[in-house]
């Protein structure tokens, strides 16, 4: 069995992860600060989340001094989609990862992380995933803790091009495999479709942003897994 | 909002996030043999990310115009194999010159 597990590998994949957060957190760092929290809470928060979303609805609800119900099901919502990833990317991992391990690297199991992650041939090793968290998860946190002490003197133009930062990094994982992978292609798009519907038909869009998520990528997956099976190749990690 | 209440916020939101990713890297350490899941398993980073991206990161500046020029550079450069971090850069560069250009029209 051939395993992907070499540091310097992850840290080299984790790297672009790592600016394109740093971006993003810079942003999340202003937003804080100007909803109300210090840069203490906002760093606090990333440090133990690292989650872009999640977080971005959080704030407002501390700050306005809303529920802890309230709290609880917005993260649940909008951060279920990682237990699919986890799922996904516990097929990937190699003999190398301990308990322990699982433990750790869940922690840190972004949607970029996981994107990388899966996207490596073969099994992975827990020095590969090391690598990959260590460097993104110090760009969330020292990113947040830059925007939120600092954010306010770049100029709004800045800010405003940062925020596509994050979307462009994954439109780099998924386009290259729509250009090689026709029923990844079809897929995908049909998930944009299902993903637009949730955004515009009424009623539809009445749907936490969160489910709609998992609504569209479950059903554009389930759909494609019955008419497209996949060669288990990909997943033959043995 | 006092101090005490933003622990119970950041105790309960960081709990609940891990809990999600925890629970089923932990739990799950066979390979799965089943092919429709495996497949299922194959398209999710995919539709995810996809689902994630679109509409969203049409509002994701300060204009839709601005956007739509920095994801249309994006779907380009990646078509071509760039690497990630160039494809968001550029996609970065591309939003910021176009509201520049905007700002002095």
């Amino acid at each position: 069995m051939k395993e992907n597990n070499n540091f310097f590998k992850g840290i080299s994949d984790g790297i672009p992860i790592c600016l394109g957060y740093m971006s993003v957190a810079f942003a999340f760092g202003i937003f804080s600060v100007d909803s109300g929290l210090s840069w203490i809470h906002a760093l606090l928060i990333s440090m133990t989340n690292v989650t872009s979303a999640g977080q971005l609805a959080a704030v407002p609800i501390i700050v306005s001094g809303g529920t802890l119900i309230e709290l609880a099901v917005s993260q649940l919502v909008i951060n279920l989609r990682y237990a699919l990833m986890s799922v996904s990317l516990s097929q990937k991992l190699g003999k190398s990862v301990g308990l322990l391990d699982r433990f750790i690297i869940s922690f840190v199991n972004t949607d970029e992380v996981f994107a990388v992650a899966t996207s490596q041939e073969g099994a992975i090793g827990k020095k590969y995933l090391y690598g990959l968290i260590l460097t993104p998860y110090l760009g969330w946190s020292v990113g947040t803790l830059i925007g939120a002490v600092a954010g306010n003197i770049l100029p709004s133009l800045v800010v405003s091009a940062l925020g596509i930062a994050i979307y462009g990094m994954f439109v780099a994982i998924v386009v290259p495999v729509v250009k090689t992978h026709r029923p990844t292609a079809f897929c995908v798009l049909t998930a944009i479709v299902f993903s637009c519907a949730f955004e515009y038909i009424p009623l539809l869009k009445e749907v936490p942003g969160g489910f709609s998520i998992i609504i569209c990528a479950a059903a554009a997956s389930a759909i494609f897994a019955v008419i497209a099976p996949v060669d288990s190749e990909v997943d033959s990690n043995e | 909002m006092n101090e005490n209440n933003f622990w119970i916020y950041l105790l309960v939101m960081a709990g609940i996030t891990y809990m999600i990713r925890m629970i089923p890297l932990v739990l799950i350490k066979r390979k799965i043999k089943n092919k429709f899941i495996l497949s299922f398993l194959y398209y999710i980073p995919y539709t995810v990310l996809s689902v994630m991206t679109i509409p969203a990161i049409f509002c994701s500046t300060s204009s839709t115009l601005s956007a739509f020029a920095g994801f249309l550079a994006a779907v380009i450069l990646a078509y071509f194999g760039k690497s990630l971090l160039k494809v968001a850069a550029s996609s970065c560069a591309v939003v910021f010159a176009v509201e520049f250009l905007i700002s002095i029209l």
